[in-house]
């Protein structure tokens, strides 16, 4: 029943995303309004799916490759419905509710079965150090989205030929902006998610950091989004270069969860393909 | 029967010597308005006068030269005499005037196409002969139906979307590169006029204050003030330039005042908070390779006009959507304006009951069991000599009224206390709607669909 329910919200996430992007094309907003039902709906019943799941394993279901994936979806609609109600800002949809949509359709594609916790992760750790990884790198992904729509809009405003892209998107400030809230959230729960993962290493491998490719990936990535905090913090970096730096981080971000556990198997291997 | 007529001139079939000349400044449309509706054969009357235009809509009624009466009251009222005016007036009666009135009201007749003030000027017209109570029920419901068509207009098509004029589009652009004005602020160099109207849409556009420079300090004091900015010595400009967020720029100077190092120098020690240059002088004042700093973006007057242009094919586009959605409403207007007449009232009075004297006649014959003609004479001559006294005096007020102040007004209101239904004047071509009235929103959207 609750992977059922899990599968089930991909629709939800594929209708809003259509929603958005419609309402982005056509400037209809009641296919905004619409949209934004679907994704509420469709995190609501995920959210419900994910109870569900953990009273049925016993576990925080974030352990198998489609326990993650269908979570990171979760995670990016609620962070995204978040900003847009933050913002107001709905043209966001078009470009953060398709990853939300993608992930989502990947999980369902993957068997859902539950199964039995390998007893590494069975541990006080397992929720905390995944939830604010995955949530920290859904902050991420709102940040790519707006990086791309920043790229956009600058190429315009500098090439001087407005067309449909700037009538649509908002102002080159409300962008960076949206660049700059992310880094801020998504770095410290990205910081907290690393350092919580290390102490569970240690009491679950008996060392905090053992070089694993997960962890080296990871270092990757936080070493890129502490460039990008610090360059806007001290140099004043802002715009194209942090809109970059954000989309690269992201990129950093999907190698880190998608990458290293399909092709580097390593101590964090416990969610592939099959399971 | 009633008949709407609107005569008028604007910006392009007269000059602004003329238009001056007839226009209906506010303080004398009241008196206007009472010499316009006192005129035999206008029962109500609209007067509209704006720089680009004036339109006098008036109700004629059946039998009169509507658009010679009005011809012959501008040319009185203002003392010119009509042969010099004529030649720059329009005139559209019925159709024509409803789709002129909706055209105009959405902006579609305007010199800008789209531009927003023309309804607030149409609303003023309304409101005055509201005041004055020259207006009745035809114009009301005529005029009301004019500012919902531009409503619609407005909302359905991106006829009044984007800026067309170079001031207005420095304000869209500025809006899209640096988000919210209140805290930004403007520095204008030199003294320009394009770039003075500029500025001032800027600041009321919320942006938070304004330097201002030139070669003589003095012109910038008095610049300054008038802005309510502070002025600044023109050598001590590169040291102000980084409090500028917005630059606007006409100089008459022969080489660039703004060099691409110099905008290096100020974005660097902004920290890249963007800057937007906005340059309007010719030659330049601004080097345009400063447009490829990052966090820069530079505007010369072309790139301006660029944009405008562009906006305006949207506008022109869009344009085609809107007279659609005019025609639609012009034909449900039409059909509410018929129903309003005296002689289709009368006819379908007559019918409604002519047909229930039938009906109950054939019922008492058949009760009767009466064959003799006799009976049936008296039966029916009963039933038809009754008919004829009940129906004698409305149709006898109809008639009285139709030559009257307000034949509309009074046909209305036997359709309603009569119940009756709208007919297609070549009789039941709308399948017979039943009793239900057609008003003028319910065939907009007939048309609509």
């Amino acid at each position: 029943m609750q992977t059922v329910l899990l599968k089930a919200t991909t629709f939800f996430y594929l209708a809003g995303a259509l929603l958005y992007l419609y309402f982005t094309f056509a400037l209809n907003e009641r296919s905004a309004r619409l949209g934004r039902m679907f994704l509420l709906i469709g995190v609501i019943l995920h959210g419900a799916g994910f109870a569900g799941r953990y009273v049925v394993a016993g576990y925080t279901p974030v352990t198998s490759l489609f326990e993650s994936l269908s979570f990171f979806a979760f995670a990016i609609v609620g962070v995204f419905l978040a900003f847009e109600l933050r913002y107001n800002l709905r043209v966001l949809g078009a470009f953060v509710a398709p990853l939300a949509f993608a992930f989502s359709a990947f999980a369902a594609f993957l068997p859902g079965a539950v199964r039995t916790l390998p007893p590494a992760l069975n541990s006080f750790w397992l929720p905390v150090h995944v939830m604010l990884l995955f949530f920290g790198n859904a902050v991420f992904a709102v940040a790519f989205g707006a990086g791309i729509m920043y790229l956009l809009m600058e190429r315009e405003l500098k090439t001087k030929k407005m067309g449909a892209i700037f009538k649509r998107l908002p102002s080159l400030n409300v962008l960076d902006d949206i660049n700059y809230r992310c880094l801020t959230i998504g770095f410290p729960l990205l910081t907290l998610g690393i350092i919580t993962g290390s102490i569970w290493a240690n009491y679950a491998w008996g060392s905090y950091w053992s070089w694993d490719p997960k962890e080296v990936w990871s270092l990757v990535t936080w070493l890129l989004y502490a460039a990008l905090l610090h360059g806007r913090v001290t140099v004043g970096w802002r715009g194209r270069k942090a809109a970059i730096l954000a989309i690269v981080g992201f990129c950093a971000v999907l190698f880190t969860f998608l990458g290293v556990n399909l092709l580097l198997p390593g101590l964090h291997t416990y969610s592939n393909l099959s399971g | 029967m009633g008949q709407i007529v609107i005569v008028g001139l604007n910006h392009r079939t007269a000059p602004v010597e003329v238009r001056e000349r007839l226009a209906f400044p506010a303080d004398t449309v009241g008196h206007a308005l009472r010499g316009l509706v006192a005129r035999t054969g206008i029962s109500e009357g609209v007067i509209l006068s704006t720089c680009n235009r004036v339109e006098l809509c008036v109700l004629a009624c059946e039998g009169y030269r509507g658009t010679e009466s009005v011809k012959e009251f501008v040319s009185s009222f203002h003392g010119i005499p009509l042969a010099d005016i004529s030649p720059f007036l329009y005139h559209h009666a019925e159709e024509e005037a409803v789709r002129h009135l909706f055209r105009v009201s959405s902006s579609l007749d305007s010199m800008v196409l789209g531009e927003p003030q023309i309804l607030g000027q149409v609303k003023d017209a309304y409101g005055y002969a509201c005041e004055f109570k020259s207006i009745g029920p035809v114009l009301d419901k005529f005029f009301t139906k004019a500012f919902s068509v531009a409503k619609r207009v407005r909302t359905e098509t991106r006829v009044a979307s984007n800026a067309v004029s170079v001031s207005y589009a420095a304000v869209e652009l500025a809006k899209k590169i640096l988000g919210d004005l209140s805290d930004k602020t403007v520095l204008l160099i030199g003294a320009g006029e394009m770039c003075e109207l500029a500025a001032r849409h800027l600041l009321s556009a919320g942006a938070k204050g304004i330097l201002v420079t030139n070669r003589t300090f003095e012109r910038a004091a008095r610049l300054a003030e008038e802005f309510d900015g502070m002025p600044v010595r023109f050598d001590e400009l590169q040291s102000h330039l980084k409090r500028a967020d917005i630059v606007l720029s006409s100089t008459g100077a022969p080489h660039f005042i703004l060099k691409r190092e110099d905008v290096e120098e100020v974005i660097r020690i902004r920290k890249n908070r963007p800057m937007f240059l906005i340059d309007m002088a010719v030659p330049r004042d601004i080097d345009p390779d400063a447009n490829q700093i990052d966090n820069v973006y530079v505007y010369d007057i072309d790139d301006l006009n660029n944009v405008i242009e562009t906006n305006l094919e949207e506008r022109q586009r869009e344009a085609a959507r809107a007279e659609e959605i005019v025609l639609a409403e012009v034909e449900g207007f039409r059909r509410w304006l018929e129903s309003q007449q005296v002689t289709p009232t009368i006819v379908s009075l007559r019918r409604k009951y002519d047909e229930m004297r039938q009906a109950e006649v054939a019922k008492a014959l058949s009760a009767l069991g009466a064959h003799d003609p006799k009976t049936r004479k008296v039966v029916e001559s009963l039933a038809a000599s009754i008919l004829n006294k009940v129906l004698h005096s409305p149709i006898a007020s109809l008639k009285r009224e139709a030559d009257g102040s307000n034949p509309m007004e009074m046909a209305a209101v036997v359709r309603e206390i009569f119940d009756l239904p709208l007919e297609e004047p070549e009789g039941a071509a709308d399948g017979g709607a039943g009793s239900e009235a057609v008003s003028p929103e319910q065939g907009g959207n007939v048309g609509r669909q």
